[in-house]
């Protein structure tokens, strides 16, 4: 049990996706001007996150491992994904259509999401199990949500400041992110 | 060949890749932290994107337009599969160094909105010189931010353990904050402006 939330505490604090092993900066970049938008896009990401992790470890270890087709991982997983992102498109508009609205286009860019991709390659090269697979998708998640709102919190009040004109926008949001880094990087001796 | 030179050019400084488009950053943080990592990293990026611009361009009249992101999705995985297998091979001490973000090319923004923002509509001299182009684009950039995190963060330069200048002052007191994952973004950032400030780059 403590190694679950050990490998929990670890994907969500000290390796945090975002800010120490810099998966998913785009939608970190693009998302985060507002903090609704950025509540729903870390929802919509950490889903996808289990969903996929769930699914690659039996294909990894049930069919990639036996035919010894490892090298084929990266194309299954990002199949597998892309998928998985489609099919829960379709399930989420017809079952519950205000959620479906509240994601909005953010479901389809997760395709292309790195952070999704790197946690399942992630889970095969640590080789874990498929409880700790799971746990590392839900760390992983939720650092990358934990992040993503705390950025669109600092940005809504850095959109009203009075800035020089050549830091408005992504330059000063590049800045925001060191600051949070330096602060994440005090995560590091907690394991 | 005038048309060719143009959609060359674009990439380099106009519409560069990291500083302009801010596509395909997460690289960009990531293997920047030595001149190696950055210089191996942008090898593979141009031949994954010259590679999948070729054969899109190729294609782009026999694939169904519903179908094609996933399409494009396979051609590029395919070659990120093939690079990651010379790496391993012949390199393995930079197929190490550079672990989850070679095979994490397949995501790169840059490469499948080439592919479907590019390739996918012109023909195939054009599309060669915008991989071309767009590569170098990104080689220009990462190895800009790679130089500067690697001096300021070890006090000293190196190419493929053949040291090209040293600080001996840095050396013995580095900055370390720069090779951490909190100076990439600070590099970048202060770039980012410098660049706006100079008029470089267009402001917002």
């Amino acid at each position: 049990m403590s190694n679950i939330l050990t490998i929990f505490i670890g994907m969500a604090l000290i390796n945090n996706f975002v800010l120490v092993k810099f998966l998913g900066l785009c939608p970190f970049f693009g998302v985060s001007k507002k903090l609704s938008n950025a509540a729903s896009m870390g929802l919509a990401v950490t889903l996808v996150m289990f969903l996929a992790s769930a699914v690659t470890w039996p294909i990894t270890h049930y069919i990639l491992a036996p035919l010894e087709a490892e090298f084929m991982s990266t194309v299954t997983y990002i199949l597998v994904i892309a998928t998985l992102v489609q099919i829960m498109e379709l399930f989420i508009m017809r079952t519950n259509y205000g959620l479906y609205s509240a994601f909005g286009i953010y479901l389809a860019l997760i395709t292309t999401n790195c952070a999704v991709l790197g946690v399942t390659l992630v889970n095969a090269r640590e080789s874990f199990n498929f409880i700790e697979s799971l746990a590392s998708a839900l760390g992983a998640g939720a650092g990358f949500a934990l992040v993503l709102i705390i950025m669109s919190g600092i940005r809504e009040r850095l959109d009203t400041s009075n800035l020089p004109k050549s830091m408005k926008g992504l330059p000063v949001a590049f800045l925001t992110a060191a600051l949070l880094g330096l602060a994440f990087s005090g995560f590091s001796g907690m394991v | 060949m005038g048309k060719w030179f143009k959609e060359f050019i674009k990439g380099l400084v106009l519409s560069n890749p990291i500083f302009v488009l801010a596509l395909g950053l997460c690289p960009a943080l990531a293997v920047t932290n030595s001149l190696d990592n950055a210089l191996g990293m942008s090898a593979a990026v141009i031949f994954v994107l010259l590679c999948s611009n070729v054969l899109v361009a190729l294609i782009r009249t026999w694939v169904a337009s519903i179908v094609r992101i996933p399409v494009f999705i396979v051609i590029i995985a395919t070659f990120v599969t093939m690079v990651s297998l010379t790496f391993e091979a012949y390199m393995p001490v930079l197929y190490e160094s550079l672990g989850i973000y070679l095979p994490l090319i397949v995501v790169n923004c840059i490469i499948l909105g080439r592919a479907e923002a590019f390739a996918s509509r012109n023909r195939l001299s054009l599309s060669v010189a915008d991989a071309l182009g767009m590569g170098l684009g990104f080689t220009l950039a990462i190895v800009i931010i790679a130089v500067i995190r690697e001096t300021l963060g070890s006090g000293s330069l190196s190419l493929f353990e053949h040291v090209l200048f040293s600080f001996p002052v840095l050396e013995q007191q580095p900055v370390s904050l720069f090779l951490l994952p909190a100076g990439a973004f600070l590099v970048i950032g202060l770039l980012l402006a410098a660049f706006r400030r100079v008029g470089l780059i267009k402001n917002e």
